[in-house]
């Protein structure tokens, strides 16, 4: 059933131009045949358009086009099951193109290729499907990155929940950048491009059992541009994650137990709107673990920080970057807050979940 | 943020903090063993722990954790009883969040959840109330839990319930009351605290009366407090100078929230709908008189353990558990056999390591962050890793 292209459309292909009638998904639009052609090319082929080649079982990349971004291949998959599907500032389908192209970036890669595989729930609207296509469509041309290649599966109603995406990329290494976790070292800085929280927060306020009146909209972006921006103007970073689930606490707890050193956040240097203040103060929440969609930590020398902090704030995804602590080498494995109150306590992973299926 | 970092503001904090410090220089028993205030309530305990306060005290004062985190001490028999009602095929059992983990004999409810039971996270009984009007033909039962703080809440959404004519919404009522417990604490043979900081919000609907007896016949000094961290100090400088001047009397610090008088409606409301039981079960203390609530028979119709049969049995705690000689204050968590081994946030085996408000669960967590306990928990086998 899978629905795949080639990389370089083939200008002699014959365009399919199938069209859905009907306003809502059924299991005929799963079932391989006419129907589900039909879907792929009126919501796919329409949106991701030439990208999407031939429609082979899968997609050729030339090795050789490859290998002039660098001498490493970057390999990832993420799914989405963001709920709701649609939230102020963006969708599960701009989440899903942004989330693995940022896994991507991670590592300095420069993402390429991406898959996209939809579970749909037996009567989903097709007109919200169209919307999230559209969107993906929207967030790769702006990321510079093609969806290849794809799959389709229609589940019975209350088998899945709406509409599921996984998402799997591509990308190249530059030669020399060798960004991994265990690279932090004591006298490192720690760097973040921006206000820590949105996501989260707007996911929260978007659900309706709340009925918060939040001004938040997510943060997802790609960061693939800002990582680029940051090796010019510090080639050897060491670290770099994105703080997704489980957010900064997460992703600064696992640099310092695969580092084996200690993590020292300052916080009141660490960028949070009031509003994402307001909503923790309310319900009790950690705003260092609301999940983000656009926003990296990096570690990096000390004598490279002003610069790398410098190049952050010069691109447009990173105007708010901010210094918000360092590595040192006592006690390893552990992360320590000094409070805005003048006192110290340990950032702990976090236990269970802060918040049910926020990504 | 307005209204709150005025609360927050570390150079009000380093004065009280001096002021602290002469204090404690000037009373003699300091300089025998460290004087001891219990904090009771369970957010008093996650604000000193989140803003590091304990480290910022002088080493001859110490704050003990109390029995004020309603989730940390419920029985695992009444866990139990709720798993069974969420496991009756008709039921969506609603509940506050922490209440989702903590270990029933068998299982939690967030296992009985992914066992296929109907159980939702909310945010106010009304919530709940709002599940029994969309589903008629279901029951909606509502797990009611905490102190003088949610009572008035629950009484409230029970009469709304009543003014509807709801008939298919009741309520599983765990409230506990904090006074008898307070005295019990008072009555152990092991006591050895100094001074009591008073819970702020079940305050704000008892108002300051029912703690006269704690300095009157028990000669302690108990100063309600509010909870953002200069609170927390200026209420522990208010119990300070209370001792360091022969005093011992129940002062109000949170006088921006709570009342002399407390909430006369919120009072009326709670009276309407609720009496004392004869005993209430408290984890780790045992059965403590008059400090459970529950349902006056007047409105038998909302209460679930009338509507439907729950086991209601008596589950010891587990044996190796110390919960009982943390809360009062006789043990700190560390000093626990289980702590950080058998009992983690992952795997909590005392209440206490169930609630972020839970006094093991917030020095695990927030820890101090000292090397002494950072060398506990490297000691600490399978931390979590995110998926």
């Amino acid at each position: 059933m899978t629905e795949t292209a080639r990389l370089v459309p083939e200008p002699t292909r014959r365009r399919r131009s199938g069209r859905v009638s009907v306003e809502r998904i059924n299991l005929s639009h799963g079932s391989g045949g006419k129907a589900m052609r039909d879907l792929i090319d009126d919501v796919f082929v329409s949106a991701f358009g030439e990208s999407l080649g031939a429609l082979e079982d899968q997609a050729c990349m030339p090795l050789a086009a490859l290998s002039r971004h660098g001498d490493r291949l970057a390999f990832t998959t993420d799914s989405y099951v963001v709920d709701p599907l649609f939230f102020p500032g963006g969708d599960i389908g701009e989440l899903a193109i942004n989330g693995t192209i940022n896994d991507l970036a991670m590592c300095g890669a420069q993402p390429l290729f991406l898959s996209c595989a939809v579970i749909l729930e037996e009567g989903f609207p097709v007109s919200d499907l169209r919307r999230i296509a559209q969107s993906m469509q929207h967030a790769a041309q702006r990321a510079g990155v093609s969806v290849v290649t794809g799959d389709t599966k229609v589940v019975h109603r209350g088998a899945a929940d709406k509409l599921f995406i996984n998402t799997a990329g591509i990308g190249v290494v530059p030669l020399g950048v060798h960004i991994a976790a265990a690279r932090a070292q004591p006298g490192d800085r720690i760097l973040v491009n921006g206000f820590i929280g949105d996501h989260g927060v707007a996911i929260l306020a978007a659900r309706d059992d709340l009925e918060l009146e939040v001004p938040i909209a997510s943060d997802t972006q790609p960061l693939n541009g800002l990582v680029k921006a940051l090796l010019a103007a510090c080639p050897d970073v060491h670290c770099l994650r994105d703080a997704t689930r489980g957010g900064i606490a997460s992703v600064v707890n696992e640099i310092a137990e695969a580092a084996g050193v200690c993590i020292r956040l300052h916080e009141p240097s660490i960028p949070v709107r009031e509003a994402v203040r307001g909503v923790s103060e309310i319900l009790g929440l950690d705003p260092l673990y609301y999940a983000n969609e656009g926003k990296l930590v990096a570690v990096l020398p000390s004598a490279h920080a002003d610069a790398a902090l410098a190049a952050m704030r010069a691109h447009p995804c990173g105007r708010d970057a901010a210094l918000i602590g360092e590595v040192t080498a006592q006690p390893p494995g552990s992360v320590i807050l000094q409070t805005s109150f003048g006192g110290e306590r340990i950032v702990d992973m976090l236990v269970g979940e802060q918040l049910p299926r926020i990504c | 943020m307005k209204f709150v970092d005025e609360f927050r503001d570390p150079e009000s904090a380093r004065t009280l903090l001096r002021n602290i410090e002469a204090l404690v220089a000037k009373i003699p028993v300091c300089r025998a063993r460290p004087l001891q205030i219990m904090e009771v309530c369970g957010g008093h305990t996650h604000s000193i722990f989140k803003y590091g306060i304990e480290q910022m005290l002088p080493r001859e004062l110490e704050l003990v954790h109390g029995p004020g985190c309603p989730v940390c001490v419920l029985p695992m028999g009444r866990v139990d009883d709720c798993v069974a009602l969420a496991e009756h095929p008709n039921v969506i059992f609603t509940t506050f969040g922490d209440a989702m983990r903590v270990p029933g004999s068998r299982k939690s409810l967030l296992q009985a959840k992914a066992e296929g039971a109907d159980v939702r996270m909310v945010y106010s009984p009304l919530d709940a109330l709002k599940l029994a009007r969309a589903h008629p033909t279901r029951e909606v039962v509502f797990f009611a839990l905490g102190f003088e703080t949610t009572m008035p809440s629950t009484a409230l959404t029970v009469l709304r319930a009543e003014a509807e004519g709801l008939g298919n919404f009741s309520v599983f009522c765990n409230h506990i009351t904090i006074i008898p417990t307070i005295k019990a604490i008072l009555d152990s043979p092991e006591l050895t605290l100094d001074g009591f900081l008073g819970p702020g919000h079940v305050s704000m609907v008892v108002g300051t009366e029912p703690y006269r007896f704690i300095a009157r016949t028990y000669g302690k000094p108990l100063v309600i407090s509010g909870f953002e961290p200069l609170d927390i100090l200026q209420s522990t400088w208010m119990v300070l100078k209370q001792i360091s001047e022969g005093r011992c009397e129940i002062e109000n610090q949170y006088q921006r929230v709570v009342p002399r008088a407390g909430n006369d409606l919120a009072l009326a409301a709670v009276q309407r709908v609720f009496e004392l039981r004869e005993f209430f079960e408290w984890r780790g203390l045992g059965s403590i008189d008059h400090s459970g609530i529950r349902l006056r028979a007047s409105y038998t119709r909302f209460d679930a353990e009338k509507r439907f049969s729950v086991p209601n049995l008596k589950i010891a705690d587990p044996k190796s558990c110390q919960c009982g000689e943390v809360l009062k204050g006789v043990i700190k968590p560390w000093q626990c056999k289980v702590f950080g081994t058998a009992c983690t946030p992952e795997a909590p085996l005392g209440s206490l390591m169930v609630s972020s408000e839970g006094a093991c669960a917030a020095v695990y967590q927030y820890g101090g962050a000292t090397l002494d306990n950072l060398r506990r928990r490297a000691a600490t086998p399978s931390r979590v890793r995110r998926a």
